[in-house]
């Protein structure tokens, strides 16, 4: 029996795997030490497990323990890692180089340090979100201490080429920030390997708890070191003070090595899956597939169905079926998505996009049932839409004057 | 953002989809909004130019759940009323019958604008002048 509503937000939450919370639950109640008391057994069998976490942390990205410090998030991670090297750095430049269709935790921590007076460089991405490298090279100037582009884009999936990226920042002596939210746990991340000297991800995004994160500091060629946002009392190698949030550590602990264990077997379902929707979804007539879909995350599929809203496809199956639009209707903005808008789309096709973001638990059955009620709604709708009828009667829409509002 | 059961049941079962013939001079056409605001409306009336009744009016809407229910509501309300009563239709009526929440207030405007448009358009077509009507931002 298919259980609905479905859950097709992946990139925006994932629920906790059962397996994750059955290891927290003896550190909210039994164990709940603090991790920073030394003396006596309460503190020590905390940091005990504070410890192991941050082996099975490290060990999926290929870093060293001593290397992740534990955040609220990614937010905090992006903002710890970005302003925490403007401070550091500070005498050796203020110039930093990130991109148009960053996270607003990424772009509004960079507006935040323009008004302290750094100098930020906002890369346009290529039609199909990647970056070019040839721009990038050309963005660097000897004051850059900074070069953060994410791994892979929130809204459409595409993954960075992250190991060129970070050669042309070590070429010119600046260090290499990346957000890797929704890469870590998905796709392999192997810090040494891609070059990268911090980076911020979270638990929720990989099947563990809310409100725990790290960011991962490179201890070795090069040292990097942050300046502390958060005073106290030290904790983190005092780059983050603050209680460690042990039940939480522990469970994001647990989804990373579940992650490790089973992310092979884990993208080859899931990956099939996400490309039937796709195929059968790219059969609708005037349909575009958004972002380079060789260089994509496996569970990822943002679909722009031209002719018909976002908001109002979404309302054909909303109560069945969750998941997340480009369009904005709801908000007082009225603006649609920024990362499409950056990619060049004009704004009916970021109006009409939808993001399917599959998972762990996501079933065939689940798509079958996808595929046929968001193929209904758009046909539906474009029967209702007057720019359907236009497009079929052969009249170019961009000729026509719209009264703006 | 949860619906009212009004604006459900318009968007499920919405009233007077369609197209009338735009060339005919019976007919005011009404297009309004831009698809880079995510909303395109376009209302559609006949009038029986004997009695100043619109006999019949329809729609076609590009945009959310609440801008095709204020259409579908639209058209039926204007079903019956003279083009004189129909221009008194006001959008805060809409979003009172409609339920709508501030935010869609605007779908509500742009309902009322494509109403004003098609009788004005209905006007012009019959050597009628055009109907002023005070500038509203939305």
């Amino acid at each position: 029996m298919l259980k609905l509503p479905i859950y097709l937000d992946h990139n925006a939450t994932t629920p906790m795997d059962p397996r994750v919370l059955e290891t927290m639950i003896p550190y909210f109640t039994e164990n709940f030490g603090n991790a920073a008391s030394r003396n006596h057994s309460f503190g020590w069998h905390a940091e005990e497990a504070v410890d192991y976490a941050r082996e099975q942390i490290a060990q999926l990205i290929g870093a060293d323990p001593k290397e992740i410090i534990f955040t609220s998030g990614a937010t905090e991670g992006d903002n710890l890692g970005i302003k925490g090297v403007y401070e550091m750095y500070a005498s050796k430049g203020n110039h930093i180089i990130t991109c148009t269709t960053e996270h607003k935790a990424v772009l509004d921590t960079c507006k935040h340090l323009e008004k302290l007076g750094a100098e930020v460089t906002y890369l346009e991405v290529q039609p199909d979100g990647l970056i070019d490298l040839k721009a990038l090279e050309a963005a660097m100037r000897p004051t850059t201490i900074l070069v953060a582009i994410m791994y892979a884009n929130n809204e459409i999936g595409v993954v960075q080429p992250v190991k060129e990226i970070s050669a042309i920042a070590k070429k010119h002596g600046a260090l290499f920030f990346t957000d890797a939210v929704q890469a870590v746990g998905k796709i392999p991340v192997d810090v040494n390997a891609d070059g990268i000297d911090l980076m911020a991800f979270t638990a929720h995004k990989m099947y563990g708890p809310k409100g725990v994160g790290a960011l991962y500091v490179r201890r070795k060629n090069p040292r990097v070191k942050v300046t502390a946002q958060v005073d106290g009392g030290g904790h983190e190698r005092g780059m983050r003070s603050g209680t460690l949030n042990v039940p939480g550590i522990v469970g994001f602990g647990k989804a990373c090595e579940l992650a490790r264990l089973e992310m092979a077997s884990d993208t080859e379902r899931i990956s099939k899956l996400r490309d039937k929707l796709e195929n059968a979804l790219k059969v609708i007539d005037e349909s575009y597939v958004n972002g380079n879909p060789a260089h994509r995350l496996p569970h990822v599929s943002n679909i722009s169905f031209k002719y018909v809203e976002g908001e109002g496809l979404m309302m054909g199956f909303n109560q069945d079926i969750a998941l997340s639009s480009g369009s904005a209707c709801t908000s007082a903005s009225l603006e649609p998505s920024y990362v499409l808008k950056a990619l060049g789309l004009g704004d009916d096709l970021a109006h009409s996009s939808l993001r399917f973001g599959l998972g762990r638990y996501t079933t065939e059955e689940q798509i079958d049932f996808t595929i046929k009620a968001v193929t209904d709604t758009v046909l539906k709708l474009r029967e209702m839409s007057p720019l359907w009828e236009m497009f079929k009667e052969g009249i170019d829409i961009d000729s026509i004057q719209w009264a703006h509002h | 953002m949860a619906y009212s059961d009004k604006v459900i049941d318009h968007y499920s079962n919405p009233k007077n989809v369609g197209t009338l013939d735009k060339a005919s001079n019976t007919v005011g056409t009404g297009l309004v909004g831009a698809p880079e605001c995510g909303d395109v409306m376009r209302l559609q009336i006949q009038v029986d130019d004997a009695t100043g009744i619109i006999t019949d009016a329809k729609f076609k809407t590009f945009g959310c759940g609440s801008a095709i229910a204020s259409s579908s509501l639209a058209t039926e309300w204007l079903k019956g009323k003279s083009v004189d009563e129909a221009v008194k239709i006001d959008n805060m009526d809409l979003v009172e019958e409609l339920n709508l929440p501030p935010v869609k207030i605007h779908c509500s405007v742009l309902a009322e604008d494509a109403i004003k448009a098609a009788i004005n358009d209905y006007r012009s077509k019959n050597g009628l002048e055009q109907l002023v009507f005070e500038e509203r931002i939305h």
